[in-house]
């Protein structure tokens, strides 16, 4: 049995622990936004969160992950908010095309900011180049983070001036 | 076809056999109850195939056809919508069920009208006449840009004016008021006079007893409210958290998972396996050799399987093929070719004046090769398919672009009644052309024959690239002639393949004398559309070589191709506005070049401008791509620049790095490590401009791909002096040294 917590929820799973999480998420969990893309960490459609860093669950055994904390596409919802400042500027900027690399690009997107609430262009090429999208929807992704970035700082501005 | 007016539309409906059509868009969909039964529940109004009203007043567009990142299910709706003046708010959009009602008619109408050659892919269902296709096409294909031109136009459009204009006569009829004092806006209907209203849903069911028109009068551009403009996509919230389902997320009770191999040297059979290992495993339930196309192993999940699949031992056999060489079919295009000529038994494409004569009395000739390999579709969701064979009915959910090609296929392969097998379509998490084959569905078929329970057959990636149906390699031969006074006058070219569309290879420029012939030379490679099919290669041709003849003749080449295209207004237009919104004569850095491409593909006529940097080892980096587009209207207007920039990165992806080399018969490329993808830190800023000229509507989803391939060479040629003439250009020796050499030339 090997015990991991997805999206706060403890699980476990009974099943041979060198699976990769892409599969025992997907498959034995049932969350299937996480995508399979490539099996070979090429393409980033299946990044998800062990605790908070963004990894490729497509060569990430299942062990790997015993007792630590799984992110998915279906947790990065903050509590009480509708959607991530991600989705929303994703949907604003109207990124997504087929739709299929677009939770990986959320995923890698989401770690990004939380490391570096102000990321450069070099910035963004570094931690968005393991995401392939074949739609080519890289410069409204580039966009996407930046708006998403805007709108993180006014709601950190305005939360500092409430509590000040 | 003329400009995009209702009196067109009408006519051209009559012409080829309009009336037809008409009484397909406006069918009552009550007259198929079984058709009503999949689209609405008791107390919802179908009002034809093509929409119905819910009690909520919310209108539902049933779209035929699939969603794959075109936003489709959004440009249709808009159509329909706004001939409707309907609500946008509280429109909804479902995708049509794979039901002959729903065979497309439309495409079948358009592809007739635009007098194109039917594509391959719908060859075999089609004989050329129109009622036939209408019989037998089994056609609910999304492809060849074709949607907005067809469905669109001659569906959504017409469902929607007819909607309205019944709704209309219902509540006239209802108050007892004429017709014209009556106004419908935003899913209402008011008499102004009397301060009455009421919602559509309220006069659906008057409605329902009510004749519909046959030809209800559309909307005129300037009365447009809807299309036009950019409305938010109607399939992206479900997109950015995880829960739109692609045919690889379905999930059913009981389940179980398979993966599969084919033979990695097309066409060799599996001789004989040895799978005791694997069925040993745990978790492992069988390995079945699906008709010695290929072995399955089925198991509690993909991984198991596909642990499983590497330890049966497979023997595909030998054949000639398991010699075939990519360096032997180039030769032997090149031998086709010259046999072709040597035995003059070349089939023509096109020709004009006296090209022989002319080249002859030339003052100048100019002669260029080309060569382009063949290519993977690649799209992100590996290929997958899931069938359930159950109480004497067939289940298959997959993501397909043609939903009811799938159900025909089913029915026959199973030998079971059409209406007995339900196409479950889902996302197509990309397509470009691949997912318009039914090879993974047959897979997913002979192994649900023999289980009780659902199956979800998943590809590898590795599978997905080796087994794919393949963009055609190909070489591409010129000879262009100036006569003495400086003007080009002859256009010679010969290349392998003749594939759709006929018009692929076609100039825009004004030359006298042409001729273009070609021969097909067959090899043992699948082949399939990929995204703009022919296009894809004839722009790089035909646009490298317009090229060279500018550079031959010491001209600009965007001032050359002005001047040859002084005859073709619509092309010159999007010409010059590409190189105003470029800059085309601004200085550009050190060992930076600029590079120009026009070509018309499905309609739309694309012209783009690419901006290089050489790096001194001779990488290449594309900065920036300026495109202007006429698609005659663009129904909407983000979704038509994000199809563009979309284009424009598969095209220039296949450009930098496309190759799928045959090794010993087989595909050498695997995975992305050896596939290359154009990825953020490569991706150009990419502008879109969009010229309305009010021409019938012409695509979006493939016209951005064909000119960038030639937009880049040229601007390579342009930073350096090296002519790339075979692709892809990462494998291409660039210098800046040649620079110097054409500029003594």
């Amino acid at each position: 049995m090997t015990k991991i917590i997805i999206n706060g929820q403890e699980r476990e799973f009974d099943i041979d622990p060198s699976t990769p999480l892409l599969w025992v998420i997907r498959e034995q969990a049932g969350l299937t936004g996480t995508k399979f893309g490539c099996g070979m960490a090429q393409c980033g459609a299946c990044t998800m969160h062990l605790d908070g860093n963004p990894i490729r669950s497509c060569v990430t055994p299942l062990q790997a992950a015993a007792g630590k904390e799984i992110t998915t596409i279906e947790g990065i919802t903050p509590k009480g908010s509708e959607l991530h400042a991600i989705q929303k500027a994703w949907i604003e900027e109207q990124v997504p095309q087929c739709g299929y690399c677009q939770s990986g690009q959320i995923m890698s997107a989401v770690a990004l900011l939380k490391e570096n609430p102000a990321p450069t262009d070099e910035d963004i090429d570094k931690a968005m180049s393991g995401n392939i999208c074949r739609c080519g929807t890289y410069g409204r992704i580039r966009k996407g983070i930046k708006r998403a970035a805007l709108m993180m700082a006014d709601a950190s501005t305005q939360n500092s001036e409430n509590n000040g | 076809m003329g400009k995009w007016t209702r009196r067109a539309f009408i006519t051209g409906g009559v012409l080829a056999g309009g009336a037809l059509i008409l009484g397909v868009a406006i069918r009552r969909g009550d007259k198929s109850g079984v058709v009503k039964g999949m689209i609405a529940s008791d107390d919802e109004t179908v009002f034809d195939i093509w929409l119905k009203i819910s009690p909520d007043n919310s209108v539902t567009a049933i779209v035929p056809h699939a969603e794959m990142g075109q936003g489709v299910h959004t440009s249709l709706a808009m159509m329909l919508a706004d001939e409707m003046d309907a609500d946008w708010d509280k429109i909804k959009v479902m995708e049509a069920p794979a039901h002959k009602e729903y065979a497309n008619y439309a495409l079948g109408k358009g592809f007739m009208l635009e007098g194109t050659r039917i594509p391959s892919f719908l060859v075999g269902t089609v004989d050329g006449a129109f009622l036939k296709i209408m019989q037998s096409m089994n056609m609910q294909i999304t492809g060849g840009s074709t949607s907005v031109r067809t469905t669109g136009m001659h569906g959504m459009r017409v469902a929607g004016a007819a909607a309205k204009a019944t709704l209309l006569k219902a509540a006239a009829k209802e108050w007892g008021v004429n017709e014209s004092s009556l106004r419908a806006e935003k899913s209402m209907i008011y008499d102004d006079a009397s301060n009455r209203s009421a919602t559509y849903a309220e006069l659906a069911p008057k409605a329902a007893g009510i004749s519909m028109p046959a030809n209800p009068e559309l909307k005129k551009p300037e009365e447009f409210k809807i299309m036009g403009t950019s409305p938010q996509r109607l399939d992206i919230p479900a997109k950015v958290n995880g829960t739109a389902s692609f045919g690889m997320d379905v999930s059913l009770p009981n389940m179980k998972y398979a993966t599969v191999k084919a033979s990695p040297v097309f066409g060799n059979k599996v001789k004989s396996m040895e799978a005791s290992a694997a069925e040993s495993m745990k978790g492992v339930h069988k390995v079945y050799n699906l008709d010695d196309k290929a072995v399955a192993v089925v198991a509690d999940g993909y991984w198991t399987a596909k642990q499983a699949l590497n330890k049966v031992k497979i023997d595909f056999g030998t054949t000639d093929n398991n010699a075939v060489l990519q360096e032997d079919i180039y030769t032997n295009f090149a031998k086709a070719m010259d046999d072709a000529v040597a035995n003059g038994d070349q089939e023509e494409d096109f020709e004009s004046g006296d090209p022989e004569g002319a080249l002859a009395s030339a003052s100048k000739v100019i002669e260029a090769e080309y060569k382009i390999p063949y290519l993977a579709h690649a799209a992100m969701e590996p290929m997958n398919c899931t069938a359930w064979i159950h109480d004497g009915i067939a289940e298959i959910w997959t993501g397909t672009q043609n939903p009811l090609g799938v159900a025909a296929f089913a029915a026959e392969f199973l030998d079971m009644d059409e209406e007995n097998v339900k196409v479950h379509n889902q996302y197509l998490g990309g397509a470009f052309g691949r997912r318009a084959q039914n090879d993974a569905v047959e897979q997913a078929l002979t192994i649900a024959k023999d289980l009780d329970s659902p199956v979800k057959l998943i590809w590898s990636r590795e599978e997905d690239m080796q087994q794919d149906f393949y963009r055609e390699a190909a070489i591409s031969r010129f000879k262009g002639g100036i006569d003495e006074n400086g003007k080009a006058s002859v256009w010679i070219n010969q290349y392998v393949y003749k594939k759709e569309p006929a018009e692929a290879s076609h100039i825009p420029y004004s030359i006298e004398n042409t001729y273009a012939h070609y021969t097909d030379y067959e090899t043992h490679v699948p082949w399939g559309p990929w995204r703009s099919v022919a296009h894809s290669k004839h722009a790089f041709f035909t646009e490298s070589f317009i090229d060279e003849m500018s550079i031959a003749q010491e001209q600009d080449p965007y001032e050359y191709r002005r001047e040859l295209l002084s005859d073709n207004p619509r092309f010159l237009k999007v010409l010059e506005t590409v190189a105003e919104k470029a800059d085309w004569n601004k200085e550009l850095p050190e060992n930076w070049g600029r590079g120009i491409a026009i070509h018309k593909s499905f309609g739309t006529i694309v012209a783009e401008v690419a901006e290089v940097e050489v790096k001194e080892d001779g990488k290449v980096r594309v900065h920036k791509v300026v495109c202007a587009a006429d698609p005659g209207f663009a129904v909407h207007e983000d979704g038509f620049k994000a199809q563009i920039e979309s284009g424009v990165i598969y095209g220039l992806t296949a450009a930098m790095y496309g190759e799928i080399k045959i090794d010993q018969g087989k595909v050498a490329q695997s995975n992305f490590h050896d596939y290359q993808m154009i990825r953020m830190n490569e991706a150009p800023e990419i502008e879109v401009h969009i010229i309305n000229s009010g021409e019938f509507p012409g695509g979006a989803g493939e016209p951005g791909t064909p000119a960038i391939a030639p937009a880049v060479t040229n601007a390579i040629f342009d930073a350096t002096g090296t002519r790339i003439r075979e692709l892809p250009i990462n494998l291409q020796k660039i210098s800046l040294e040649d620079r110097q050499l054409s500029s003594n030339a």
